[in-house]
């Protein structure tokens, strides 16, 4: 555990399950999966249960949480898009209690792990498809066409479009995953440096001054990248999902 | 507040009388709430949002911008690979999809900064643009 910057992400198994060959495992990623989709919910049922008029502290997190996907949503995709409020806000939620629950110390962060981002982009892009395709049927695929290209242009512009869009799901979630793992890394190598230099004396723990102030600054910067990574995933699921409401253009 | 008539006239006829123009006053004063409330709440909604967040989404493009470019470019030169590995045009496809994975790419980050038009906006004339949507 000691100076090892990656042994964090490390997947141990807690209830070895195997079903027709296939490894089914409880894992620790799995068990703080639940711990995310079990904390959100319950802070959201908790903190509103009580239905205040005056909302107390924690109510007005959760309204404000509410509100400010709600909002997001409206101006991306229009009155329309609030169908499909009840994804993003659960997207949105998940994404980011998992990352506020990566700064525990001694945490499993979930969205280190770059097969959980790509399934939750996959639900984003495959239900943009499906949506697209069952409200629109082949209209949906004016998408890869803009309008007014010249008709030489067209299969170019097509295909780059092709590519654009097959692109979304990979940067949607490499870059939640880029974000997460490599501020993960820095804080351990920061905090490592701690250690380490303290090792060598007196001078040494004066100069790991200097990797702890840092290591300081770098968790609170982690909690701002926490919640900007939320907040992004969220907005562009929303832009993405106004592609699926509006085709033509 | 304990107005002028005081709370003990309340009961009999002549606190009727007055519990009206109370009711009233009531009314009035909630409405001028609901005004004051309406005014003061969409100037947080979209500002407060965007100014608190003003910063931090000028970080959020700086994030996005990479990854859209870098994605771009590896969704084009993974096609072309597999297009290859089918067709068996080995270097052909890797090049020319890595071509236009990069101008993917671009796209994607010109379209992400916004200095490409959105789509709503280059709708055809019968249709409005992205306003009423």
């Amino acid at each position: 555990m000691a100076n090892d910057p990656i042994h964090q992400f490390q997947i141990a198994k807690l209830i070895p399950i195997e079903i027709g060959g296939l490894d089914f495992s409880f894992t620790n990623s799995s068990l703080f999966m639940v711990a995310t989709a079990v904390g959100a919910g319950a802070f959201l049922y908790l903190t509103t249960s009580s239905r205040g008029l005056i909302p107390s502290r924690l109510q007005s997190v959760s309204e404000m949480s509410y509100e400010f996907v709600a909002n997001m949503l409206r101006d991306a995709a229009g009155t329309q898009g609030m169908k499909f409020f009840p994804l993003v806000f659960s997207l949105f939620m998940f994404v980011l209690v998992a990352n506020l629950f990566g700064m525990f110390p001694y945490f499993f962060t979930i969205t280190s792990h770059l097969i959980v981002t790509f399934a939750l982009a996959l639900l984003v892009i495959g239900t943009v498809v499906v949506y697209g395709f069952w409200k629109h049927g082949f209209g949906f695929l004016k998408l890869f066409v803009p309008h007014g290209v010249p008709g030489v242009l067209v299969p170019l512009v097509v295909a780059i479009e092709v590519i654009s869009f097959l692109s979304r799901p990979i940067s949607l979630s490499v870059r939640l995953f880029a974000n997460m793992l490599a501020g993960h890394i820095t804080l351990k190598v920061f905090a490592g440096f701690v250690t380490s230099l303290s090792a060598f004396g007196v001078a040494g723990i004066a100069g790991a001054v200097l990797p702890l102030a840092m290591t300081v600054a770098l968790t609170g910067l982690e909690f701002l990248v926490a919640f900007l990574q939320a907040y992004v995933f969220a907005v562009l699921t929303c832009m993405y999902l106004n592609d699926a409401l509006h085709p033509g253009h | 507040m304990a107005t002028s008539k005081g709370p003990g006239e309340t009961g009999g006829k002549p606190g009727d009388h007055d519990a009206n123009p109370r009711g009233d006053d009531l009314d009035r004063r909630r409405r001028e709430l609901e005004a004051a409330i309406a005014a003061k709440r969409p100037r947080p909604a979209p500002d407060g949002p965007a100014s608190k967040t003003s910063g931090m989404t000028g970080i959020g493009y700086a994030l996005r911008l990479s990854s859209e470019f870098i994605a771009g470019v590896v969704v084009g030169a993974g096609l072309g690979w597999f297009v290859d590995r089918l067709a068996g045009t080995s270097p052909w496809g890797l090049i020319v999809f890595l071509l236009l994975g990069f101008g993917a790419g671009v796209v994607n980050v010109l379209r992400s900064a916004g200095l490409v038009a959105e789509h709503r906006i280059r709708k055809p004339g019968g249709e409005e643009p992205p306003v009423g949507d």
